[in-house]
């Protein structure tokens, strides 16, 4: 990279010397390239906007009934009427208490079947075909038999997200390793790495992205199985604080709890983002600066 | 050594009472290791190497003393790269006996590494990871050694990503360097590189032999390649040496070695 570092060191002292217009040119477009970067991360947030002010207005003139959908306002109400008497933080965090408790429950378990099945053969002759079956039940099919098992209490609703994420990350979790170059699994052999070494420096590095793709696709199954879970028995969450809204008719409080589960979803795929961010610096798709590229 | 030292004091005592020190003075260079390693000798004894019904490699006799640069020309399909994995103990032969020094090889050879013809890098590794892949005793400072010798010493903290084809093949050069290795196998490294870059690890390849003198066997299907590199070229064809011929051509060498490198080629391309 030092040639052209040098001849652009070269050419500056010359653009440096000519008059100051050049240097007004160059703040306007600064200016431009910030207003511009401005419009851009605004621009996202247009759609939302608009339908929301147009929501409001149709609440506002009566066309809209509040009990199909509430105003924006009487939700923003809602939301700081539940933050004042504690119940939103209460319940967002209880919901969230679940569904970490059983992301690492059930992604601890599929990330562990997926590593022991990836790397050794016998144990994918005896685990795999059985994997793909119960994979193949909708594991929300079962919650009769979990509500016999465990009652209504905290196991059930923690049981069924750790079935629903286990797979994804079983799956992605095996094919990741299976994928793994072959040639730098060779070379490390070569190169003297233990069983370990190998593991730690070649197969799991490898297998990561794929892995990572798992964690995201459990997350979206993790809500959406937390959801249901809440919504038929709870008496904490923000399933049990939708349903008993509903038995109220506050639609208000329902939609808050649809933006709740929004809002959390979103963040956490947030999260999953700046942990590929970290974990994949190496990967040419996540290495922002373009420079070094010889 | 302690009559050079004592003069040395002298000098220094001297050069202090006349004038500045700063200027004359330094502490002892701390103990380097050894520039040169050991070079391994390797021989093959009525080594076999089938494939189901199908024999690469027929009784094959050869002798590499250690510290040789030795160049293994073939067609593609000729037992080259077969040769390469029994050597590194990737692969067991059919029936013969491959020694690298005195060590019947058996499993893979910790004093044997192998350059393959892709660099094979750990793209999640830095290059600094990478070279020291193994990492053995005090790896940090042999890395550093490493990729200075393959004039690297300023990208360790890059990605292979960012790497160009003959960086990386240098990269490779160097985690293949890092545990002094007796022999070190060269797969066609050079294939895939522009011919200027090929040149350049040539000129490279050499000096890092020169200077370490372990021995080499070179892969290739480029006769040019090998009588700009060799010491000795074997043509290997259907699974048998069909020429093994010297090459006592002073280095280092050009493509204008003149009539007796011409003549080499010509001889070489004819058995091949």
């Amino acid at each position: 990279m030092s040639p052209p570092a040098r001849s652009e060191a070269a050419v500056l002292p010359a653009s440096a010397a000519v008059p100051s217009a050049a240097a007004d040119t160059i703040e306007i477009r600064q200016t431009g390239a910030r207003a511009a970067a401005v419009g851009r991360a605004l621009l996202p947030w247009a759609l939302p906007l608009g339908v929301l002010a147009i929501w409001q207005a149709a609440a506002s003139l009566g066309l809209l009934s509040s009990r199909v959908l509430p105003a924006p306002s009487d939700v923003a109400l809602a939301f700081w009427q539940t933050l004042n008497d504690g119940t939103l933080v209460t319940n967002i965090s209880v919901s969230t208490g679940r569904a970490l408790t059983g992301l690492a429950i059930g992604g601890g378990i599929g990330f562990a079947l997926g590593v022991v099945n990836g790397v050794w053969r016998p144990a994918e002759t005896a685990f795999d075909s059985t994997l793909q079956m119960l994979r193949n039940v909708p594991h929300l099919a079962i919650i009769p038999l979990v509500i016999l098992w465990f009652g209504i209490g905290e196991e059930a609703k923690i049981f069924l997200v750790a079935v629903g994420v286990a797979f994804p990350i079983y799956l992605n979790t095996f094919h990741g390793i299976r994928t793994v170059d072959r040639g730098l699994v060779e070379m490390a052999r070569v190169y003297g790495l233990s069983n370990a070494a190998l593991f730690w420096r070649i197969v799991l590095p490898g297998a990561l992205p794929s892995v990572l793709v798992g964690l995201r696709y459990a997350l979206g199954i993790m809500w959406l199985t937390l959801i249901v879970a809440e919504t038929i028995s709870s008496t904490e969450g923000i399933g049990y604080m939708t349903m008993n809204a509903r038995e109220f008719l506050q639609t208000d409080v329902v939609v808050l709890g649809v933006l709740a589960y929004a809002l959390l979803g979103k963040l956490a795929d947030s999260l999953t983002r700046a942990i590929e961010q970290r974990a994949l610096a190496w990967h040419p798709a996540y290495q922002s600066e373009a420079g070094g590229v010889a | 050594m302690t009559e050079i030292f004592a003069a040395s004091d002298a000098d220094i005592a001297a050069e202090v009472r006349a004038a500045d020190i700063r200027a004359t003075f330094r502490p002892p260079a701390p103990a380097q290791p050894p520039r040169r390693w050991k070079g391994e000798a390797l021989r093959l004894s009525a080594v076999t190497k089938s494939f189901g019904a199908r024999p690469v490699l027929r009784r094959l006799d050869l002798d590499v003393p250690a510290g040789q640069f030795l160049v293994v020309v073939g067609r593609s399909g000729g037992g080259k790269t077969t040769l390469m994995r029994l050597i590194c103990g990737l692969d067991t032969p059919t029936s013969g006996d491959v020694f690298v020094g005195e060590a019947r090889v058996a499993g893979l050879m910790p004093q044997v590494r192998l350059l393959f013809q892709d660099p094979r890098l750990a793209p999640w590794q830095r290059v600094l990871g990478n070279v020291g892949i193994a990492r053995g005793p005090s790896w940090r400072e042999e890395v550093y050694a490493a990729l200075k010798d393959v004039g690297l010493a300023d990208r360790g903290r890059d990605w292979p990503s960012v790497l160009s084809g003959g960086q990386r093949q240098r990269v490779a050069l160097a985690r293949a360097l890092v545990s002094r290795p007796g022999v070190l196998l060269l797969d066609e490294p050079f294939g895939a590189l522009d011919a200027l870059t090929r040149a350049e690890m040539h000129r490279l390849t050499e000096r890092i032999w020169t200077e370490h003198g372990f021995t080499v066997v070179l892969i290739t299907h480029d006769v040019a390649e090998a009588v700009a590199l060799a010491d000795r070229v074997v043509v290997l064809r259907q699974g048998e040496i069909a020429l093994d011929v010297a090459v006592d051509l002073p280095r280092p060498r050009t493509e204008a070695d003149g009539a007796e490198a011409t003549d080499l080629r010509r001889r070489i391309l004819a058995a091949v």
